[in-house]
Parts: structure tokens; sequence; C-alpha cells
């Protein structure tokens, strides 16, 4: 079979998936896929396909989330978990160097970027994608960071098109989904209709092309395109959250002193969980464990988050001593700063900061509650940054 | 932005991890006051550390211990030699402060924009400094008297707590003996063996002489005295944008992927440490920002 080009997309029946996560083993990746653990579905090693989450779905809203069992064995049924791709790009606890002292001085010996072989991601949605993307930004950009280089340098995507929307979902408004356009290697897009259970399947580069080589694929017919059309159509028509993408510095910028943020900052419990499942929160911190014998220092980045009274400590205080001022750093940051920083929204739609919010915190409605008084104000302009 | 870097900030040899502090040795030590100390640093390896224009900073490696962002207080001219006045605030400056001659401690950078001397030349220069804002401005003086003709009147204000909390005495002696720059002393109180002026450092700000309208202001000190200096800069009719100020922040990378040391829109190891007023203004006046 010649390689799967461009053009008509091409369909995997389902019986057929576990063939290209052998594809992606047998060609030395190591696969990172959803999993089902600790009553959540996280991202962890993938060996066969029946450690899939087969069949599950999960129930988000704000402050909320279960998983129960579906009626039909889907793999790829369920939403956004808590964990995101983040931890194996930029590692929650990570060695930087170890200094060994060498007669009066040290020599310092950087650690290890990559944990093993090249990663292959197995389910990345377009919100996720878009998430990349910013990190690349951040981690890139300027200085780049060894470890997320290295690890992104090799790194495999096969993306997932959701073919269903949680309460929590704002891409659109985002402008970062729920269609994957583009960053995968491969994208499957799961169809489950009276035509059968299949993915259409399609390569974005020539490593992926050469992935789909060994796979049992037809050429997509007209009803498997309808169904995409007719799946893609409900996905939207789910999703009623929103923030404009276009809006949101401008507004925020403008309402620096909204007294929305003490009212919000006083239901905020500054948990960190907002920070810890977003998929662009690349906040860290360093950790320096000498040992024992006081013949070597070890230096570890671990990850950290501005709502932390210890945070922005200088001398003897915190600069960010109330929650407000910390929750209104980080939304503001997210929506706002990010541009001038690493031209680009640090908020990607994905909804997690919502889900996982002990209080139920959203996001979309605290933005909602700052452009409805700028708007009666008169906001400053300033949208995106030219 | 007129803000100046010798090398592109951050940047760094080869495949060597942005992570990793270079050893370098204690060669001079100097207690400045009851709490604060300057260390001359010299590498370990014969290779010289990077050059560094006034301002920029370096995170200074206690072994053991950790790191901290200390701003540069030597001469750029000199090729080997690295000073810093360390305040010790906290376990990592503690130890700093306590380095003797002879023992090793880490370095990485230079990081950060410095302040833009090129847009003073030709101008009337003001330094108005509190406390241990005089450290990142001493490269400033340094590089200013080597090159006297290029600037024109050069007027310091330093301000300190008390006498006792006055860095580089002895070098201020002989700065405030020059006739090509007048430098002011002012403390915020003192004992009656005190014969200079009593007083916030922003209230000398008056009796500058200038032309405001020809003039470059590099302000550095406490939040406060920056935030008041300035606006009596501009009250004496200088432009925003001719005020320049050095912000410090919690800092832990030096090369804006930590986040610890953003202001507003600025990570400020990345895009500060030193601002122009006209960008800072909006944010000084918000609280806990």
């Amino acid at each position: 079979m010649p390689l799967p080009s461009a053009g008509p997309p091409w369909v995997l029946d389902r019986k057929d998936l576990g063939l290209l996560l052998a594809s992606l083993r047998s060609s030395g990746y190591r696969v990172i896929g959803p999993r089902v653990r600790d009553g959540a579905i996280l991202y962890d090693e993938v060996k066969e396909e029946g450690e899939l989450p087969i069949g599950w779905r999960d129930r988000q809203e704000a402050g909320t989330y279960r998983l129960q069992r579906s009626e039909d064995l889907r793999v790829f049924d369920f939403h956004l978990g808590p964990q995101g791709w983040k931890p194996y790009l930029f590692p929650p606890h990570h060695l930087l160097w170890t200094a060994r002292k060498d007669g009066g001085t040290f020599r310092v010996e950087s650690g290890a970027t990559t944990d093993g072989g090249p990663l292959a991601f197995l389910g990345v949605r377009a919100c996720e994608l878009a998430a990349l993307r910013v990190s690349e930004r951040v981690f890139e950009g300027g200085v780049p960071d060894p470890t997320f280089r290295d690890r992104r340098a090799t790194l495999l995507i096969v993306a997932v098109e959701c073919s269903s929307s949680a309460p929590t979902c704002f891409c659109p408004s985002m402008r970062t989904g729920p269609e994957v356009t583009q960053g995968f290697d491969i994208v499957l897009r799961e169809l489950f209709s009276p035509w059968g259970h299949r993915f259409l399947i399609e390569a974005g580069t020539d490593r992926g092309r050469e992935l789909l080589q060994p796979l049992p694929l037809r050429a997509a017919a007209e009803e498997d395109l309808a169904d995409l059309e007719a799946q893609r159509h409900r996905v939207r028509e789910g999703i009623h959250r929103a923030l404009p993408v276009e809006e949101a510095r401008g507004v925020i910028l403008a309402n620096l002193e909204h007294p929305r943020w003490e009212e919000v900052g006083r239901r905020c419990l500054a948990c960190a969980n907002c920070t810890m499942v977003c998929p662009t929160c690349f906040c860290s911190t360093t950790e320096e464990v000498p040992s024992l014998s006081g013949e070597e220092t070890q230096r570890y980045r671990r990850w950290d988050s501005c709502f932390g009274l210890g945070f922005t400590q200088l001398h003897a205080s915190s600069v960010r001593s109330s929650i407000p001022s910390r929750y209104r750093q980080w939304m503001s940051h997210k929506l706002a700063t990010w541009w001038d920083q690493f031209g680009s929204s640090g908020c990607v739609g994905c909804g997690r900061c919502i889900t996982w919010c002990p209080v139920g915190i959203d996001l979309t409605e605290e933005f909602a509650a700052l452009r409805t008084k700028a708007a009666s104000t008169g906001s400053r302009a300033g949208g995106v940054p030219a | 932005m007129g803000s100046e870097t010798a090398a592109p900030p951050g940047s760094h040899e080869g495949g060597a991890s942005p992570w990793a502090p270079a050893p370098y040795r204690v060669v001079e030590r100097a207690q400045e006051t009851a709490d604060t100390a300057t260390l001359a640093l010299e590498p370990v390896e014969p290779a010289p550390p990077p050059g560094f224009v006034p301002g920029q900073f370096h995170m200074l490696y206690a072994p053991d211990i950790g790191e901290a962002a200390i701003s540069i207080s030597g001469a750029p001219s000199d090729p080997r030699r690295r000073v810093h006045t360390i305040r010790s605030a906290g376990r990592v400056t503690d130890a700093l402060t306590r380095a003797r001659v002879g023992d090793v401690v880490g370095l990485r950078g230079p990081y950060g924009r410095g302040w833009p001397l090129r847009e003073a030349e030709g101008k009337d220069l003001l330094l108005v400094v509190g406390g241990l804002g005089l450290p990142p401005l001493r490269p400033v003086l340094y590089e200013v008297l080597a090159h006297r003709d290029r600037f024109r009147r050069v007027e310091i204000a330093y301000g300190a707590r008390t006498p006792k909390d006055l860095v580089y005495y002895d070098e201020i002696q002989a700065w405030r003996a020059r006739k090509d720059l007048r430098f002011q002393v002012t403390v915020d109180r003192a004992g009656v063996d005190w014969y200079g002026d009593v007083g916030i450092v922003s209230q000398r700000i008056p009796d500058m002489r200038f032309d405001p309208s020809s003039a470059v202001a590099f302000l550095c000190g406490p939040e406060i005295m920056m935030r008041g200096s300035a606006q009596a800069l501009v009250d004496r009719g200088m432009s925003r944008s001719s005020v320049y100020v050095s912000m410090e922040r919690n800092m832990k990378c030096g090369f804006g992927q930590c986040g610890h040391c953003q202001f507003g829109p600025y990570l400020l190891c990345r895009d500060g440490p030193v601002l122009p007023y006209s960008s800072v203004e909006r944010y000084f006046a918000l609280r806990e920002l």
C-alpha cells in the first residue's frame, strides 16, 4: 500500500485500533494515553488497547468530576481529566543538576533531560494541542528549557478530536477547538453511528504517514464524512460557556481595580488546584537537596503556584499577601499579560480550572462579571496587541 | 525601551543547562554595614566571565543552600572580577554575606536589561538612590567617571535609613570631594553626631541642578521611594520616559521561565529590572500587584 497521503481521510476500523498502538510501540515510542486511575482519567503509559478507558464517560461541572460507565463502548467518549500532558514535558519535580565537591570548589553535572525513549501522546484534544503551542512559546521562545526542548523534539502526537463536549468546555470562544486542524502527526476522529464504530484517521506529518502504513485503512466514504459533520455540529452545539479571546486582554487590563477581584478572592481558597491542572501554567521554584555526606548537593525544579504566599516573597514579606491579589494575578496573567510576555493567550479554554476548583469558581463567569461592569463604565481600548 | 544588554539575556554557552552555576572564588570581602557585605568574585575556571552592563544581575549560589538574584556592583571594565553587595535578608543571602576570602560560591548570568546609559550621553544624569539601591548604580558611576566628558551635570542623591546603613562609605567621601559631580547624602534619622542632611531622599530633588528637558534619571531603592522620587522629578518637568527605575521581585530562574518576578505585563528578569517610569507608573499605583 502506498503511503496514505493528503486527500480524503482514511478509515480505521474500531477493531484495528490496537494495530495503531502496536505500530507506535514497535517504532520505539513509549505511548502515553488516557487510563482510568483513582476515579479519574489520567494520562499514563498505555501498552495494550484494553487499558484505554473504553466505555467510560465523565460528568463535569464547576467543582465536580465523576466517572461513569456509558451505554456504548466508545474509546474516547470522555473529556479532559485533571492531569493534562504537561507533566511529561515539564515534570512536576525534576533534577536540574548535581554539584559535587571537588578540591575546594565544585563541579556541576546537569540532570538528564529525558526519561527513557521518545514519547507518543495518544489522545491529545484540540485545546491541548493549543496548550502545547503556548508552552512552546514559554519554554522555547527565549532561552530554551533543555528538558522541554529534548522531550518535545522527539514527541509524536496522536490527536483525538472531541466527539462530545463537557459543560466546562469553552474552546470555541478561545479559538482553539473543538476541531483538530493542526499540530498533530496523526489525528483520530471516532465515529459511532449506524454506519459502524470506526475512526477517521489522518496524518499531518511524514512521520505520521509512515506509522499509518502498516494499518488496514480504507478511503473514507460519504457516510463517514457525513457522520463527522453531524458530530462536529453536535459538539459545538453542546458548548455553552464562552470567554471571547479577542476581548480578554482589554477587559482585564481596564479592570485591574474592579471590586469583583475582592469578591472572587474571598471565595478562593488559594489551594492552587487551578494552576496544577492548567495545561499552560508554568511557574516553578527550585529546591536544594544536599546529601547527608555533604559531598554533593542536588538542585530540583518543582512546580510552583502564584496562589502560594511564598511565591512573591521579597525580604521579610510577600508582595501578594491577600488572596484576591493572587487570584487577580493568576487570571490577569492567563488572559491578559501572557500576551505581553509570550505573544499569545495563556488560556486555551479547556475548562479544567473550573472543574477542579473546590469551590466552583468559574473564570468565564468571573470574566463576564468584569466585562459587564467594563461595558457600563466604558472599557479602555486594548484588545490583543498587534 | 532604551535599556541595554551586553549579551542576550540569559545566554549560555553550548549545550550547558541555563540553570547550572559556575564556581567563583571570593577574592575580596568588605563588611559594609552590620548586615551587608561586598564580595569580589573571580571565576575558578580560567575563562573570563561574560561581560555585563550596569544594572544587570547575577544569580548567586550559596553552596548547599540556594540561589538569590543579586545586582552587579563592580566596574564593567574589569575583565575578571564580579563584585556584589549583599544584605543578609534570608538563608541564602545570609550565607553569602558570611562567605570568606577563598570560599567558592556559584554564579550564573548576567541577566536582565540594565540602565540605558547611552541615552544619558550629552545630557544631565541624575541618580536618586535609596538604601541598597546604590550597589546596582555603582557600575553607572564607574562608567560615567571613566567617560566623564560624555555627560553634562551628574547629580546623585543617596538616602539611607541611618548613617550606619550607608554603604561604600570611603568611596562616597572620594566622590563627594570631586568637582565634576555632586553627591548628596541624606539619612532618615540620625544622632547628633551626624553632620549631614536628615530627611527622605526625594526631598533632595527640588535642590538638584539639572535641565529637565535634557536630563535622564536613574532611580533605585524601595518602591515607595522610587515612586515618590519619580513623581518629584516629573513635577520638576522631566518626562516620564526619561526617568528609569529598577524593580525588585522574587526570582528563581533569571531568564523568564519561573514566573516569580512578574510585575504586570513584565517579567522583570527578562524585560527589566530597569524599566522607564512611563511603563510602570500605572502598576506602581496598584496594591499587591
